[in-house]
């Protein structure tokens, strides 16, 4: 059934009006929300957009696991002005996805019943203070990575808003190592701490990247509508050979025995993440699935009566100014 | 009685750092992003004012402690704070209306304070007071418009304004230290602040639709730090964990 309609979708579009949209990515043009696109690319930005605006969402819960219990004063104003900027990035994103002519609330209602995804990684539990250095350095960097190249892609809305975004990423990532240094350079305690929170948040940092190229399954069309730009291994590898010697410059070590220098290709080799571990998270048999869907399910119901009374005083707000003129 | 301005510096900071602390509690499930993002502004600014009041409290104290030793190593006794902000958040109608009922006294009281003779305080003052006044514009239209609403997001904002009532009245209760403070010139007397808070008040509570409740009993022991409620000792074993399991680190 599926497959039908993926078929007809296809095939709904007009092939000329096809080859003319193709034609504007292939010069570069940006496609802004009233221009024509085929049924399928619209679909694939909403996809991908939704799920990152509920990453961004859903990622204030581990980091605000730590809001309350961060170390110092300057730490906790950190760390909430970071969390302030992720509901921000989920902000311009969920209205960039509504370009789309899907609503927030919809996606919100997806989000919950398990139509649509967030990072695998924010299934993760952040156990100990050195993890919000570790989600930072390694979570926001590898979300630098992913996003960078966005800054270019076809759809005008994405663009702009990872534009925006991007920005702010970089600080959280610089904020995230220097909470790894004190770490790393603390007592005996601290320092365990860190290299704990490396050996826990590596492999699903590497996740992040999605499946292997050869087990990708968006990824051509993706990249032919400038939706995708690099490969995933193309990312993950950039992401390693940037992130090892910020380890080593820590004095911590990353969980992985393979791990060399390969003078050849000029990067490092390295072992692929359980991708058994990463499809079952995806399914819904990470550490935290339960308690993240749980947490944002409560927040929707419990916001439920603020979300219709403030509705109903603008409504009413509205009437009375249209009954004064 | 220990020094009176030293008193005076822990009631602002431990005000600022407890209702920071209670809002940064909704990081992530705030009713709307929308909310997120001003909760966590709100948290922000608080924090950032207790870093002023705490930094400037350890100088004037000057045993060598600092604003992060005032937060993180006192126990509830030596707390300072209204008993109002370290109530619980209770549902975002008990946060809100909690806001509210503080930044309609803090305006007033930090207008007060910006012409204090001591110009550290006048400078916190100044810096606080634009944040207050904003918070104060957002809390006081939440209000009304929560008030004014559904029916159910009547009946909890009213819910909340009785449950919380009782907490007001210790904002304008005076005592040796704000006698010292006042003969100082540094704040005003807080009892000549109720006039400005209950305009403010009950113009807001009547725009909402809602009651002020017949009563003017006030819960005290707060600010003086006699005898905070069961509810702060939580709110401190969460914050001062790792300063407290870890004397030794520095973060
Ligand atoms: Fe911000
Ligand atoms: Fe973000
Ligand atoms: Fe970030």
């Amino acid at each position: 059934m599926y497959a039908q309609m993926i078929k007809s979708e296809a095939t709904a579009d007009d092939p000329d009006k096809l080859k003319a949209f193709q034609a504007r990515i292939d010069a570069g043009e940006k496609i802004e929300p009233k221009d024509w696109m085929p049924e399928g690319y619209r679909k694939t930005l909403i996809r991908q957009i939704g799920q990152h605006a509920h990453s961004e969402i859903v990622g204030q819960l581990p980091e605000g696991n730590w809001i309350t219990r961060a170390p110092t004063l300057e730490r906790k104003a950190i760390l909430l002005a970071k969390v302030q900027d992720e509901a921000g990035h989920g902000l311009y994103l969920y209205c960039a996805a509504e370009t789309l002519g899907v609503s927030r609330d919809e996606m919100t209602r997806m989000l919950l019943d398990g139509r649509m995804k967030y990072s695998s990684i924010f299934n993760y539990p952040t156990l100990t203070w050195a993890d919000m250095g570790a989600v930072g350095w390694l979570v926001d960097g590898a979300a630098i990575m992913n996003q960078v190249p966005l800054q270019r892609t076809s759809y005008g809305p994405y663009a702009r808003a990872m534009i925006r975004i991007c920005k702010e990423e970089s600080f959280h990532q610089r904020q995230g190592f220097d909470i790894m240094m004190k770490m790393a350079n603390g007592t005996p305690a601290q320092r365990r701490m860190a290299q704990d929170a490396l050996n826990r948040f590596w492999y699903p940092s590497l996740m992040m990247f999605g499946p292997s190229d050869k087990d990708s399954v968006h990824s051509t069309q993706s990249m032919r509508w400038r939706i995708k730009i690099n490969t995933n291994d193309e990312l993950r590898q950039k992401f390693v050979d940037q992130t090892v010697p910020q380890a080593e410059y820590l004095g911590l070590t990353v969980p992985d025995e393979t791990l060399a220098w390969n003078e050849e290709k000029g990067g490092y080799d390295f072992a692929e993440p359980d991708w058994a571990e990463f499809y079952g998270v995806l399914k819904g048999n990470g550490p935290c699935n339960t308690d993240r869907i749980a947490a944002r399910q409560k927040a929707w119901d419990d916001g439920t009566w603020v979300r219709d009374g403030l509705m109903a005083h603008a409504a009413k707000r509205k009437a009375a100014k249209a009954a004064a003129q | 009685m220990s020094d009176p301005l030293f008193e005076f510096l822990l009631r602002q900071g431990d005000n600022t750092l407890i209702l920071g602390h209670r809002i940064s509690e909704w990081c992530g499930i705030a009713p709307a992003v929308e909310e997120d993002i001003a909760l966590a502004n709100t948290a922000l600014d608080l924090i950032g004012q207790t870093q002023m009041w705490l930094g400037l409290a350890a100088e004037v104290e000057g045993a060598g402690r600092s604003a992060d030793d005032l937060a993180f190593h006192r126990d509830v006794w030596d707390f300072r704070n209204l008993l109002l902000v370290e109530q619980p958040n209770g549902d975002f109608g008990h946060t809100i209306m909690r806001q509210f009922l503080f930044d309609a006294f803090q305006v007033p009281h930090l207008t007060a304070l910006h012409n204090a003779s001591d110009d550290r305080i006048a400078g916190i003052a100044a810096k606080s007071l634009k944040e207050a006044q904003y918070h104060l514009e957002r809390s006081r239209e939440t209000v009304i418009a929560l008030g004014d609403g559904t029916e159910e997001s009547n009946r909890r904002m009213q819910a909340a304004l009785d449950r919380l009532w009782p907490y007001a009245g210790e904002m304008f209760l005076r005592d040796g230290v704000d006698d010292a403070m006042h003969e100082s010139g540094i704040a005003a007397d807080p009892a000549s602040l109720r006039a400005t808070w209950d305009d403010t008040v009950q113009t807001t509570l009547g725009e909402a639709m809602l009651t002020i409740p017949d009563s003017d009993f006030a819960q005290q022991g707060g600010k003086s730090g006699k005898r905070h409620s069961e509810h702060l000792g939580h709110l401190l074993a969460t914050m001062q964990f790792l300063p407290r399991s870890y004397p030794d680190a520095r973060w």
